[in-house]
């Protein structure tokens, strides 16, 4: 959560993380339930990814190397609509710049050094921060990292070579409602941290501008406007509280 | 061979700035305004997703059964939904008004 922005100001240290606690349980259900979620999702993915023109093998590529959802989307979505591939890559890495600052916030708090770091900084997604920073303890947010990450790295590839083979079976993912999946989780994921006036201002605000930038802008780019008038709007405030109110 | 390379270089970029992210000095952070910044950052973000994925078809503006399937979700989770449950009110209620349309 947002109020709980420190390092070693967690409340409860030491009640949860015990050998079957109901905390851990709670936590590994949910991540496996957001894996299931995207994995889902990861079925139109392959599916629109082979409809857009890549082979199976590129498809399946796309989810273990690039392995962060909206990214992959926007590639497919450029080569559909016959951009250069290059460009296309460009712009997947636009829409893939909010994990680096998924990485800095959970770098604190996922403290892997070495090799681990390396693995840590492939799970870094939507789904495994919003987890970890959801958690009540340093503990937990370790634990709903890693098993939220990884439940959707095994769901998400899974999900995609299956619906890269049955794209001719599933015409259209859309009909079964697959692609309200992510907006539906994220709204799952994000509401409880939308507890104060600011954080609701500013992430309606968000929204806005990013909207109104779709016609105008190269995809990827709305989401990073949005995230530039977040940070110039927070910063501009660095002076009052911070979220949640610590003093 | 063109399409490999992009897919390559889209991919080692996605993953340069998530290793960045890891390997940025924690002092990055101490500053009372990046913190709130790092903190509201997902959120905002996360939102943001949340309507471009809704609203939008490629650079196209409108509302269809996806807003129906997001008002759902929104619904069940002001309702204290479990997550799961906010994920599948808002999968079938989109499958349910695309059917019938």
């Amino acid at each position: 959560m947002l109020d709980k922005s420190g390092d070693n100001d967690y409340m409860g240290r030491g009640t949860t993380g015990r050998r079957g606690d109901p905390g851990g349980r709670r936590v590994v259900a949910r991540a496996l339930t957001i894996g299931a979620a995207t994995g889902a999702y990861g079925l139109s993915f392959g599916a629109v990814s082979t409809a857009a023109g890549l082979d199976l093998l590129q498809t399946v590529a796309l989810s273990l190397v690039m392995f962060t959802g909206a990214s992959q989307f926007a590639f497919v979505g450029a080569v559909a609509g016959g951009g250069n591939p290059l460009a296309a890559a460009a712009t997947a890495v636009l829409v893939g710049a909010r994990n680096g600052l998924y990485g800095l916030r959970l770098a604190p708090v996922v403290r892997a050094r070495g090799p681990r770091r390396l693995l840590a900084a492939h799970l870094t997604i939507d789904e495994s921060t919003a987890m970890a920073l959801g958690a009540r303890d340093e503990r937990e947010a370790r634990l709903a990292f890693s098993a939220t990450g990884l439940a959707v790295f095994v769901l998400w590839n899974l999900a995609t070579l299956l619906g890269a083979l049955g794209a001719r079976a599933i015409p259209d993912p859309g009909a079964f409602g697959l692609d309200a999946a992510a907006p539906a989780a994220f709204v799952a994921l994000v509401g409880p941290r939308l507890r104060s006036t600011e954080v609701w201002v500013l992430a309606l605000g968000g929204a806005a501008v990013a909207l109104c930038a779709v016609p105008f802008t190269p995809a990827g780019v709305p989401i990073l406007v949005a995230g530039a008038i977040a940070v110039a709007a927070s910063a501009s405030r660095g002076d009052a509280r911070e979220p949640g109110g610590r003093p | 061979m063109m399409r490999w390379l992009a897919i390559m270089v889209g991919a080692a970029g996605c993953y340069a700035l998530k290793l960045a992210g890891h390997s940025l000095p924690a002092r990055v952070l101490e500053g009372r305004r990046v913190r709130r910044v790092a903190a509201l950052l997902p959120v905002v973000v996360l939102v943001s997703l949340t309507a471009t994925q809704t609203f939008s078809t490629g650079h196209h503006l409108g509302v269809d059964a996806r807003a129906g399937g997001l008002a759902a979700a929104v619904v069940a989770q002001v309702l204290r939904a479990p997550f799961l449950a906010v994920v599948v009110v808002g999968v079938a209620a989109t499958a349910l008004l695309r059917l019938l349309a």
